[in-house]
């Protein structure tokens, strides 16, 4: 199936939570609400003409205070098919809640966990969402745009990243 | 032995108790495997037989508890600093640490940008010899050893400090 198949037959069975498809972009993505997610990922997963049996990767994504967006990207590929599409699902950058699909693919369990821990994006029905790299006592969310780094971590000091001069 | 051959009776040698105890102490080094990056291949290949750590008498151990030296190899996190510092306590005194490579010692390449990693491992424990490479060659970190060994050596247990 090509992308716009693939979109078209999404847009067919979930008509209000699509909202987005874009066949120009280098990688070529359809955009879901994100209410409707949990109900997409198990369509996707177990319709036995898309069969997206493998999610090879979750990426977050901060757009920055000015647009005041937060993203997450889901890459999928289906190893019966040999299909691809990307999934992006968007929303405030303040209290971005996702629904998880852990229980739907095993690998989107430590990539949620991760995507939690650097962006603070919370994967709502995780079984476990703790941070996966950083202590668990750790502030702040390290890939954020606005991120501060601590002053002291258990009494060591943590440097300040000093930002570079930009010449003109 | 020619020199001294047959002028001990009844196998009696005089001389200094902290000399002993250095004389051990410094030639059986046991260092404690802490390998975190990259610095830890290069303590492989010390140890491996073309380098041959054991012909000073360093031998591996996976305790805290056996060791006398602790051979810190790699990046060391924000996360893991704290690790190093606990098994640090548990190992028996006399102990002793080496900082291996620029990671260790400075944080390396993570100077700037790495929020995460501790800015050298003397923030957390005392370290006696730092080796510096990134990451160091098998002769250096044997360097870093033997200037350890002179180290132990200096040391005195018993005898009066000189004020």
């Amino acid at each position: 199936m090509t992308r716009a198949d693939i979109y078209t037959r999404l847009a067919d069975q979930f008509g209000d939570s699509i909202v987005e498809f874009n066949d120009e972009s280098l990688q070529r993505y359809i955009r879901i609400e994100p209410s409707g997610w949990y109900a997409v990922a198990t369509f996707l997963k177990e319709a036995p003409d898309l069969a997206f049996d493998s999610l090879m990767c979750i990426a977050g994504v901060d757009r920055g205070p000015k647009e005041d967006q937060m993203e997450v990207v889901y890459a999928l590929f289906s190893m019966t098919h040999r299909h691809k599409i990307t999934i992006k699902i968007s929303g405030p950058r303040a209290d971005f809640h996702v629904p998880s699909v852990e229980s739907v693919w095993r690998l989107a369990d430590w990539h949620e966990r991760e995507t939690y821990d650097m962006f603070g994006i919370v994967f709502d029905g995780h079984r476990r969402l703790k941070r996966l790299l950083l202590p668990e006592d750790w502030e702040g969310f390290p890939l954020r745009k606005d991120y501060q780094v601590q002053d002291y971590y258990h009494g060591i000091r943590v440097p300040k990243i000093k930002p570079k001069k930009l010449t003109p | 032995m020619g020199l001294l051959e047959h002028k001990f009776n009844d196998n009696i040698i005089v001389g200094q108790v902290d000399n002993l105890l250095n004389w051990a102490r410094s030639n059986s080094p046991w260092y404690f495997q802490f390998g975190l990056a990259c610095c830890a291949i290069e303590m492989m290949s010390t140890a491996a037989a073309r380098y041959d750590f054991d012909r000073f008498g360093a031998m591996p151990r996976s305790s805290p508890r056996q060791a006398d030296v602790m051979i810190v190899a790699g990046t060391v996190t924000m996360k893991m600093g704290l690790r190093v510092r606990r098994l640090w306590e548990q190992m028996a005194d006399p102990k002793y640490v080496i900082s291996m490579g620029s990671c260790a010692t400075s944080g390396g390449p993570y100077w700037q940008h790495g929020y995460h990693v501790l800015k050298g491992v003397d923030l957390v424990v005392p370290v006696d010899v730092y080796v510096p490479g990134c990451p160091p060659r098998p002769e250096a970190l044997l360097e870093g050893l033997m200037k350890l060994q002179e180290k132990i050596k200096k040391e005195k247990t018993f005898a009066k400090l000189e004020e």
